[in-house]
């Protein structure tokens, strides 16, 4: 009996997850903004039309459909939902550090939609976020990229399903510290990063050759060969060779980014986005020409010695130089405030108001292969929206509505006090946490450091 | 076309020398004291209003003059046409100077070796010559309290100016005891103790700074009494705290905590007492207010301390406590980005405080809370001249810093991230093929 009780138990779970797993879109009409296109200029006193998720329409006069709600946005501003290249936010874990290659591992298996950093991420106007795995390994795991559809509880729901695969790789301190200090296996220098990723590939070939050679044998008569052994972490390796995974890389110096650049050509890899690259400027060109771009801190730097000679014009410098380059968070704080982050390339390098919004729009959803999709508000894209009272690049704007496929998830007059979807029902007090912990890339690996009293750990 | 070659093959013979001379010996810039005039501008003086097309006139490391006709004379003069004049800001919460590298141990000076060290004073590891201070004075924030930390008692905050080429040119008039008053809250999520743990540590530091503060007030009687005492440069220094030399800046951010903190204060009859942090401000404003004790909170852009609190918790703090009565400053908390504490306040602005009383949060309000607002925290003849001039609101991100004043000196305007973007922005060679 017990038994039945379960299976119909189960069944019943399956079910509703099965409801769930629907994506919800909506449908609305906002007026008389200001929008802020990205890709197709500015328009003064516009209205956009948003029909079952999608952007319908972008215009003036534009009249409602039947049951469309509409929002008087007059003295407002529309821009495109932001987007984070690099979170980690909404992860219940980070780090799988025990290897310089764990390849096989992916962050879609620890998504947490209880996490209300994903409420306060779309208080900050931001959409959609890269969650990646951390640092600690020279080639880490899969990563995902993720829809902040707060109020789900089902994982699967909060992953943008048309974003392609993604993975993590790490250069410098943090893959040495872990395994060459850490453990005393390799890498221990920059030399043996590029010597682990090169060995990785070259195995990664070996692997792809004998399945090749086994499906060419199998189909002929008589033949006897036996299935090579299938191997996840080759096998992702693989698919990287063929292109169909982008790698973001961890990065800071510039010539362990100039390194993986020539191991990538050498392998014939070109999906291919350098992240935090806090010494990017510094081979601008390389970047401009070989990848995909570059996904930087706005200000960060000298948290740790291999970012002491960086500077706050990155930004700048990349995107004069024609580099594809966004502004990325790493923490649950930034990500509620890049288009202040983007705004600051005002101040350091005095790029104008279409740049600067690009780095948190079009160009982060160019390094996630997901620019046709968002990115801009262009008809036919996805409704992920935000609209401000102010310009988004003044200090002073406040996001007052953020919209994920038309549907609205924030609305600042009717933002409750607790957003929580999930209360402990063993913790009597809520806890006051005094140091806020990020969600850092080096996540999960504190056993393998020394003296972490440093808060950056990036 | 060949000739053509030759003749620009040799001209660049001819400049080879002077590009030569000019990669040897380098401009060095060095901050320059003088007679400044800063000519027609908008001057925020904060305490007296805003002064339009106005003249400020820097002389002696002073403002010597404020008016709409002032003579040149031998001052070099600075068109502020079309731009803004204010005081240098004010951080009232850092680590700059005492940290290089975050990371490395060897760069970390901020925290010595025991739980009660209030003679370690943060002026003498402050590091003049600190890659993060031209990167941070560009940016108008002109002044710095650098502060240690860990432990019960962690040294002695020292208030310096960024620019000097010695802690002491450097240091401006005011030094404070930081305590970290006992928390019943949780340091992080890694912070795995039970409620019942945290309750019994949070007593027993209660205690153990009850203890600390008898000694120090015995100490202190007995010093005034003349008597001749042993070796104990620990409670000599918090002597000072008991009298009310040197006030005791109690980092304290739990609703609960502050309230407690208050109670303290009270029962030990602290004299001179400031409250740091102070992350749930909001939640016991008026009880702060009603204590008259002024509070120095940040960094503004922070995640709120609770789950289950409203998103936007840290940003409106400031604001909150300041419209109840309490006297607020705003820090960073940071080191080498403390050239985000115009935008800390300009977040602060938007969520309730207002630009005007943000602007006082990093200028006077600070200067008063530390006493030195006879000099510092707004424009006024006779005060000194440590000011900048930019192009607009310096909230704003799109606004430049023009030129900054520190003491009379006029500071260069470049950092190391400045020559980084001047050497990489148009890199040559550029792509090899």
């Amino acid at each position: 009996m017990r038994k039945l009780t379960y299976i119909i138990c189960s069944l019943l779970i399956i079910a509703t997850q099965q409801l769930d797993a629907q994506t919800p879109k909506g449908s609305v009409l906002i007026q008389n903004a200001t929008v802020l296109t990205v890709t197709q200029g500015t328009l003064e006193d516009a209205d956009v039309l948003v029909q079952d998720g999608i952007i319908k329409k972008v215009g003036k006069d534009l009249s409602a459909p039947k049951n469309v709600k509409t929002i008087n946005a007059s003295g407002k501003f529309l821009m495109p939902g932001i987007i984070d290249a690099h979170s980690h936010l909404a992860l219940d874990v980070v780090n799988e550090a025990t290897a310089p290659i764990t390849a096989e591992v992916a962050i879609a298996d620890v998504i947490n939609p209880f996490d209300v950093g994903i409420y306060r991420a779309l208080a900050g106007g931001t959409t959609i976020a890269h969650g990646l795995h951390g640092s600690a390994n020279a080639i880490g795991g899969q990563s995902i990229t993720m829809k902040y559809r707060y109020g789900s509880r089902n994982p699967d729901d909060i992953i943008m399903k048309e974003a392609p695969r993604t993975i993590k790789f790490a250069l410098g301190e943090n893959p040495t510290r872990v395994h060459g200090l850490g453990k005393n296996i390799q890498p221990r220098t920059r030399m043996g990063v590029e010597a682990v990723i090169r060995n990785g590939f070259n195995e990664a070939l070996q692997y792809k050759k004998k399945w090749e050679t086994y499906n060419q044998s199998k189909g002929q008569k008589n033949s006897k060969v036996t299935p090579p052994e299938y191997n996840l972490r080759l096998q992702t390796l693989a698919d990287i060779l063929d292109g169909e995974i982008i790698i973001h890389c961890h990065s800071y110096r510039a010539d362990e980014i100039y390194m993986l650049i020539n191991v990538c050509r050498d392998f014939g890899v070109d999906k291919l986005v350098f992240t935090h690259v806090n010494e990017g400027f510094k081979v601008a060109p390389e970047l401009a020409k070989y990848t995909m771009g570059a996904s930087v801190f706005s200000d960060w730097w000298a948290y740790k010695f291999e970012v002491y000679y960086s500077t706050a014009y990155n930004a700048a410098i990349l995107t004069e130089n024609d580099v594809i380059t966004s502004i990325n968070s790493d923490s649950d704080e930034l990500i509620r405030h890049l288009y202040h982050e983007a705004a600051k390339t005002q101040r350091y390098g005095g790029l104008s108001d279409e740049q600067a919004l690009a780095l948190i729009t079009i160009n982060p959803a160019k390094q996630l292969g997901i620019d046709e999709y968002v990115g801009s508000i262009e008809e036919g894209k996805q409704a992920d929206l935000v609209i401000f009272d102010q310009h988004p690049l003044s200090v002073y704007a406040i996001p007052q509505m953020t919209f994920v496929d038309g549907i609205k998830y924030f609305d600042i007059n009717e933002d409750k006090d607790d957003q929580r979807l999930k209360i402990s029902p063993t913790q009597m007090v809520e806890p006051v946490y005094l140091q806020v912990e990020e969600e850092s890339c080096m996540h999960g690996v504190e056993l393998f450091t020394e003296g972490t009293t440093f808060h950056h750990s990036h | 076309m060949k000739k053509f070659n030759l003749t620009i093959y040799l001209l660049s013979l001819l400049l080879l020398p002077v590009l030569g001379y000019g990669q040897i010996e380098g401009e060095v810039l060095k901050p320059r004291n003088g007679k400044f005039l800063l000519q027609g501008g908008t001057v925020v003086t904060v305490t007296n209003g805003i002064l339009e097309n106005t003249s400020v006139l820097l002389e002696h490391g002073k403002i010597e003059a404020i008016g709409a006709g002032l003579e040149a004379g031998d001052a070099t003069v600075i068109d502020c046409n079309g731009q803004y004049i204010y005081p240098g800001m004010i951080d009232s919460g850092t680590r700059l100077g005492l940290v290089e590298v975050g990371s490395l141990a060897e760069t970390q000076d901020y925290a010595e070796i025991g739980n009660v060290t209030p003679n370690m004073q943060a002026l003498t590891a402050i590091n003049p010559n600190s890659v993060a201070i031209p990167v941070t004075r560009v940016s108008g924030v002109t002044t710095a309290l650098s502060v240690p930390s860990g432990g019960l008692f962690p040294g002695t905050a020292a208030l310096i100016n960024l620019n000097g080429y010695t802690p002491d040119q450097m240091y401006t008039g005011f030094k404070g005891i930081p305590m970290n008053f006992p928390t019943s809250a949780r340091r992080g999520r890694w912070d795995r103790r039970s409620d019942e743990e945290i309750e019994k540590d949070a007593k027993e530091s209660l205690k153990n700074i009850n203890d600390i503060w008898e000694r120090a007030s015995t100490y202190m009687k007995l010093e005034d009494a003349e008597a001749s005492l042993t070796y104990y440069p620990e409670m000599e220094q918090l002597a000072k705290a008991v009298r009310g030399d040197l006030p005791l800046l109690i980092e304290v951010n739990k609703a609960e905590d502050i309230l407690k903190a208050l109670e303290w204060i009270k029962e030990k009859e602290v004299k001179k007492a400031v409250l740091t942090g102070v992350s749930e401000g909001f939640r016991v404003a008026e009880k702060i207010a009603a204590a008259g004790i002024p509070v120095i909170t940040g960094p503004v852009l922070a995640l709120p301390s609770r789950s289950s609190d409203r998103y936007d918790a840290a940003y409106s703090n400031p604001g909150k406590m300041q419209q109840a009565g309490v006297k607020v400053a705003i820090r960073t908390s940071d080191t080498e980005n403390v050239r985000n504490l115009p935008f800390n306040a300009g977040f602060a602005a938007a969520y309730g405080m207002g630009k005007e009383e943000a602007l006082r949060a990093i200028t006077i309000v600070p200067a008063e809370i530390f006493g030195v607002d006879d000099h510092l925290g707004s424009i006024e003849e006779g005060k000194s001249a440590t000011v900048f001039v930019s192009d607009g609101d310096p909230f704003e991100t799109k606004t430049q810093i023009k030129h900054v004043f520190i003491d009379g000196y006029k500071i260069p305007m470049t950092s190391r991230h400045i020559r980084l973007y001047q050497e990489f922005l148009e890199r040559s060679p550029g792509l090899e093929e």
